[in-house]
C-alpha cells in the first residue's frame, strides 16, 4: 500500500467532518473520492497532506507514518496536492510558480546564494530543467512568463497541478480540478489526469462531483458521506450501489445541471 | 500594611482604565481581525479633546466627558471607513500599515493643535478621604465606579441588545453572520464607535490624575494589545480580568521593580507567552 | 527565474553619477544629507527584505539599527578596531533577530508585528535605561570615525573627511544592494515571495514557511545592523531616539512610497523624501502627519508605490512602442500627401 489511513477522524467543535476513515490506496491506483457537499472530502485531504491536524487516527505513506508531520514535510515524501479553491502564487511569473514546487528538491542556502556558487548554480540550472519538463506536461509554455493572476481558469487548474508535480510527487491528491471549469476545458483537464497517470505513472486521488468524469477515470471510487465510508469498489459496483445513489444522486443532478 | 492596602487601591483604579481600553480593543481585533495600533492614540485624542472642552470653551467635567465620546465615536467610525474597510479582503500587512498611519495622524495632529507638552486638565472632585488608612481621592474612586459601571453596561449591551447580540454573532462567526444576512459594513462601524467611544471615556476619567501628552496613547495601546492577547483574541471576560491584573501587578511591582523596566516585563511576558503558545493564553487562532 | 539584464544600464548610470556627486554638490549640509539618505537606503532595503518581499511586518527594526549603533559605538569606543565592530554588532543584530524570531515567527497574523512592535520599545527602554552600558538618555558621545586602513606600500585611507564618509557609505549601500539583488533574484527569494503571497499553498508546496521567514528576518536584521553600526561612526554621537518607533515608521514611508517587494522603490523612498521634506521646511512640524496620510493612501490605492507606477508604466510604454513599431509604416504610408 502507498498510503493508508486508520480511523482517521477530524472534530471542529462538535461537528464530525472527518468520522473515522480508513483509507488504503494501492500504488499505481487512480482512486476516485466522491460524495455530497459537506461530506468531509477536502478535510480528509487536509489531513493527509498536513495542512490539518487529526484529532484521530493516522496516516502511512510508504510504510511510514507520517501523522501529524508539517505540511512541508509530507510533500517532501512525495505526496502533492492541489486545492479546492484553486491557490497560486498570483503575485509571481508562471515559472516562479513551478520553481516553488521544486524548491524540496534542491539545497543551496544563503551563502551559495549570495556567492552564486556551483552549487547555486547548478540548483538554478536542474531547477529549470524541471520547469521546462512540466511545462510541458502541463501545456503552459506559451503563458511560462505571464504572471499567474492573469491565466484563464482553465490554466490556472494546469498550473496548480503543475506545482503539486515540481517535486516527482509519488501521490498526487487533486481536490476538484475541474470544478466550475466548461464542458471542454473540463475534458482537456481530464486528459491531463489520465496522462500523468499513464504515462507517468503517478498514483493519484481525486475528488470530483462529475460523475461522468469518475466513471472515465477512476479505477476505484470511495464514496465519503457526513465524515464516513459509506462504499467502495470498482466505478461499476458504486453506480450501481442504492445506499450511494441515495446519498449522492441528487448531487449528480445538480452538478450535470450547472 | 497601609502601603499594601494603598498600592491595591492604586492598582484597581489603574486596572479599571487599562480593562476599559482592552475591551474596545478586544473588540475590534477579536471580531474585525483588525490590528488597530492606532487604539492607544484615540484614547489620548479623546483625553485632549476633553482637556480642550474644559479649558477653552469652559465647560464642566461630565459635558466634556459625554462630548468627547460622542467625538472619538465618530473620529472611529471614520477611521473604521477609510482607513481599513478598504482593505478588508487584503493581507492582513496591509491593515497595519494602515493602521500606523492612523497613529501618526493622531499624534502628530495633537502635536500641532495643543504642543508637545504635557498638559494638566483641572480635577473636578479635589477632595480626598481616608478609609482604613488609604487615602483615596474623590477623582480615583470616581474613576473606578465609573468605569465598573460602564463594563457593566457594556456587557448588558452585549448580552441582552439585538444589536450586541449581532456583534457577537459576527465575532464567532463572521461567514454565518454573513449568511444570515447581518450587514457587516454597519457591525465594523458600530463597534468602532463603541471601542473609540470607550477608550475616550476612560482617557477622560483619568486625565484629571495624570497629566496627559501625545504620547501617552502608544504605551497604554500596547499595553492593551498584550492583554488581549494574553486574555484571549475576541474575550470580554479575558480584557477585563487581564486589565485588572495588570493594573495590580503595576502597582505592586512598582514598589519592588525598578519602575523604568516595569514595561519591559509586560512586553517582553508577552513574546515569552507567544512563544509557549503561540495562539495567546486562551486564544483562538487568528485568521 | 525573472532574471533580467534590461537594469544594467540603469545600473551602471546611477552609479556614475553617484562616484560624480560629491564632485557636483559641494555644500557640506547636502553632502551630509545624501549621506544619511545612504544610510537609510539600507536600513530601508532591509526592512524591504522583510515587510515588503516576505510580507511580514517588522516594527522592530529600528531596535536592531540601534543595537548595530550601540555596538558599533560601544565597542570602538572601547578601542575595537572598526573594522571588526561592524560586522560584530551586526552580527550580533541577526542573532537576536534570531532568537526573537524562533519564537514569534510561529505565530500567524498579527502577532509578528505585536511581538515586533513590543521588542521594539523593549530595545529603545533598555537603551534610555542601562545607563552603565548605553549612557542612558544622553547616549553614547565621541563615537571615533571609521579606523583608518592600511594599504601596504602607499598611504592609509583615512575616513575623517566628509569625501572619504560619503564613498564608505556608498560601497556599503551598493554592498547592500548587491547582496539583495542577488537574494531577491534567486530560489530563495521567489521562496520569500511565496511564503507572502500564499503561505498555505507555499508549506504544501514542500517549502518549509517558517525557515524561510525566519531567513529573511535574520538578513534584514543584520542588514539593519550593519546600517545603525555605519550610522555611529559617522555621527559620532547616538542615544536612545536612534533605535526609537519613529525611525521604523519614517522607513515604513520611505519604502511604501518608494514601493515595496522592489529593489529601487526603497532607495528612491529613502532619498526622495528626506529631500523633499527638507525643502519643504514650513512643513517640518506636519511632517509625521503627511507621513500617515501618504501611508494610508498608498496602501490602499497604490500597493507597490512609485516604483511598481514606474515599472507599470514602463511595461505600457514598451507594449505601445512595439504596437506603433508594427503600425508605423503604415501609418507613415498613409500621412504622406
Ligand atoms: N476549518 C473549518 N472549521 C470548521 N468547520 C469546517 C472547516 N473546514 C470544513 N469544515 C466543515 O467540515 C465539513 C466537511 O467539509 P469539507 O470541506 O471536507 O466538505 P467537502 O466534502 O469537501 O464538500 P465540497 O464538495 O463542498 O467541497 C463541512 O461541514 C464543513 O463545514
Ligand atoms: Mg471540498
Amino acid at each position: 500500500m502507498l498510503l493508508q489511513a486508520r480511523g482517521l477522524s477530524k472534530n471542529f467543535s462538535g461537528l464530525v467532518a472527518v468520522n473515522s476513515v480508513d483509507l488504503d490506496v494501492a500504488e499505481g491506483e487512480l482512486l476516485a473520492i466522491v460524495g455530497p457537499n459537506g461530506a468531509g472530502k477536502s478535510v480528509l485531504f487536509a489531513l493527509i497532506s498536513g495542512i490539518m491536524k487529526a484529532t484521530g487516527g493516522s496516516v502511512y505513506f510508504r510504510g511510514e507514518e507520517i501523522t501529524g508531520l508539517k505540511p512541508h514535510l509530507i510533500a517532501r515524501k512525495g505526496i502533492g496536492r492541489t486545492f479546492q479553491t484553486t491557490a497560486l502564487f498570483n503575485q509571481l511569473r508562471v515559472v516562479d510558480n513551478l520553481a516553488i514546487g521544486y524548491r524540496m528538491r534542491t539545497s543551496s542556502g544563503l551563502f551559495s546564494t549570495l556567492l552564486r556558487t556551483g552549487k547555486w548554480r547548478e540548483d538554478t540550472r536542474r531547477t529549470m530543467t524541471r520547469v521546462a519538463e512540466v511545462l510541458e506536461i502541463i501545456g503552459l509554455k506559451e503563458k511560462a512568463f505571464h504572471f499567474a493572476s492573469t491565466l484563464t481558469q482553465a490554466e490556472q487548474r494546469k498550473l496548480a497541478i503543475g506545482i503539486a508535480l515540481m517535486g516527482y510527487p509519488k501521490l498526487l491528491l487533486l481536490d476538484e480540478p475541474t470544478g466550475g471549469l466548461t464542458e471542454e476545458d473540463t475534458r482537456e483537464i481530464s486528459g491531463l489526469i489520465a496522462r500523468l497517470h499513464k504515462d507517468l505513472k503517478i498514483t493519484i486521488c481525486l475528488i470530483e462531483h462529475k460523475m461522468r468524469m469518475v466513471m472515465e477515470l477512476a479505477q476505484r471510487i470511495v464514496v465519503l458521506n457526513f465524515g464516513s465510508i459509506i462504499a467502495e469498489g470498482a466505478p461499476e459496483k458504486i453506480a450501481r450501489d442504492p445506499k450511494v445513489i441515495e446519498a449522492y444522486l441528487g448531487v449528480e443532478h445538480i452538478a450535470d445541471s450547472q | 500594611m497601609e502601603l499594601f492596602l494603598q498600592q491595591i487601591f492604586n492598582g484597581i483604579m489603574l486596572g479599571s482604565t487599562y480593562a476599559i481600553v482592552a475591551v474596545g480593543l478586544t473588540l475590534v481585533f477579536g471580531i474585525l481581525h483588525i490590528p488597530n495600533f492606532a487604539h492607544g492614540h484615540l484614547y489620548m485624542f479623546g483625553a485632549y479633546i476633553a482637556f480642550f472642552l474644559m479649558t477653552i470653551a469652559g465647560l464642566g467635567f461630565w459635558t466634556s466627558l459625554l462630548a468627547s465620546v460622542a467625538v472619538m465615536g465618530a473620529v472611529g467610525v471614520i477611521l473604521e471607513r477609510l482607513a481599513y474597510r478598504p482593505l478588508r479582503e487584503r493581507p492582513h500587512i496591509d491593515s497595519f500599515i494602515s493602521a500606523i498611519g492612523a497613529l501618526m495622524i493622531l499624534e502628530t495632529s495633537v502635536i500641532v493643535i495643543w504642543g508637545p507638552q504635557g498638559r494638566r486638565i483641572p480635577n473636578p472632585y479635589p477632595g480626598i478621604i481616608e478609609v482604613l488608612g488609604v487615602t483615596m481621592s474623590y477623582q480615583r474612586l470616581i474613576v473606578i465606579v465609573a468605569a465598573v459601571s460602564m463594563i457593566l453596561l457594556l456587557n448588558l449591551f452585549i448580552k441582552r441588545t439585538t444589536l450586541g447580540a449581532t456583534i457577537e454573532a459576527v465575532a464567532q462567526n463572521r461567514e454565518g453572520a454573513m449568511l444570515v444576512g447581518i450587514d457587516v459594513n454597519k457591525v465594523s462601524a458600530i463597534t468602532f464607535a463603541i471601542s473609540a467611544g470607550t477608550a475616550a471615556a476612560a482617557a477622560c476619567l483619568v486625565a484629571p490624575i495624570f497629566i496627559i501628552s501625545p504620547t501617552m496613547g502608544a504605551l497604554l495601546g500596547m499595553k492593551a494589545f498584550v492583554i488581549v492577547i494574553l486574555g484571549g483574541l475576541g474575550s470580554i471576560p479575558g480584557a477585563i480580568v487581564g486589565g485588572y491584573i495588570l493594573g495590580l501587578l503595576e502597582a505592586m511591582g512598582g514598589g519592588y521593580l525598578s519602575a523604568a523596566y516595569k514595561d519591559v516585563y509586560a512586553f517582553g511576558a508577552l513574546i515569552v507567552i507567544l512563544s509557549l503558545k503561540p495562539t495567546g493564553l486562551f486564544g483562538k487562532e487568528v485568521a | 527565474m525573472n532574471i533580467r539584464l534590461k537594469g544594467r544600464w540603469w545600473y551602471l548610470a546611477i552609479f556614475l553619477v553617484a562616484i560624480a556627486l560629491p564632485h557636483i554638490v559641494t555644500s557640506r549640509y547636502v553632502g551630509q544629507i545624501i549621506i544619511m539618505g545612504y544610510l537609510f537606503s539600507i536600513a530601508t532595503l532591509s526592512l524591504n527584505l522583510i515587510l515588503g518581499y516576505a510580507g511580514q511586518a517588522s516594527l522592530a527594526h529600528a531596535g536592531f539599527f540601534g543595537i548595530g549603533a550601540y555596538g558599533v559605538g560601544l565597542l570602538t569606543k572601547g578601542g575595537v578596531s572598526f573594522w571588526i565592530a561592524l560586522p560584530l554588532s551586526a552580527s550580533l543584530a541577526a542573532a537576536i533577530g534570531f532568537l526573537v524570531g524562533l519564537p514569534t515567527l510561529r505565530t500567524r497574523g498579527s502577532y509578528f508585528a505585536i511581538s515586533t512592535l513590543c521588542l521594539g520599545v523593549i530595545i529603545s527602554i533598555v537603551a534610555g535605561n542601562w545607563v552603565q552600558l548605553t549612557g542612558g538618555y544622553t547616549g553614547v558621545v565621541g563615537i571615533p570615525t571609521p579606523t583608518p586602513i592600511r594599504v601596504p606600500w602607499t598611504v592609509e585611507i583615512r575616513f575623517d573627511s566628509l569625501l572619504a564618509q560619503y564613498y564608505l557609505v556608498l560601497a556599503f549601500l551598493i554592498l547592500t544592494m548587491f547582496a539583495m539583488h542577488r537574494i531577491v533574484h534567486s530560489l530563495t527569494g521567489i521562496s520569500f515571495m511565496a511564503v507572502r503571497n500564499n503561505e498555505m499553498l507555499a508549506e504544501a508546496a514542500g517549502i518549509d514557511t517558517f525557515r524561510v521567514k525566519l531567513t529573511a528576518f535574520v538578513i534584514a536584521d543584520f542588514f539593519a545592523g550593519l546600517a545603525g553600526g555605519l550610522y555611529a561612526s559617522i555621527m559620532g554621537s547616538i542615544s536612545p531616539s536612534t533605535a526609537s518607533m519613529e525611525l521604523t515608521f519614517n522607513w515604513l514611508v520611505y519604502l511604501l512610497i518608494g514601493g515595496a517587494a522592489t529593489l529601487g522603490g526603497p532607495i528612491i523612498g529613502a532619498f526622495v523624501i528626506p529631500i523633499i521634506m527638507e525643502s519643504l521646511q514650513f512643513l517640518a512640524q506636519y511632517r509625521m502627519l503627511i507621513f500617515g496620510v501618504l501611508l494610508i493612501v498608498v496602501i490602499i490605492y497604490f500597493p507597490r508605490g512609485a516604483m511598481g507606477a514606474i515599472l507599470q508604466l514602463g511595461e505600457k510604454w514598451r507594449r505601445e512602442w512595439r504596437k506603433r513599431q508594427e503600425e508605423g509604416p503604415r501609418v507613415a504610408a498613409s500621412q504622406r500627401p
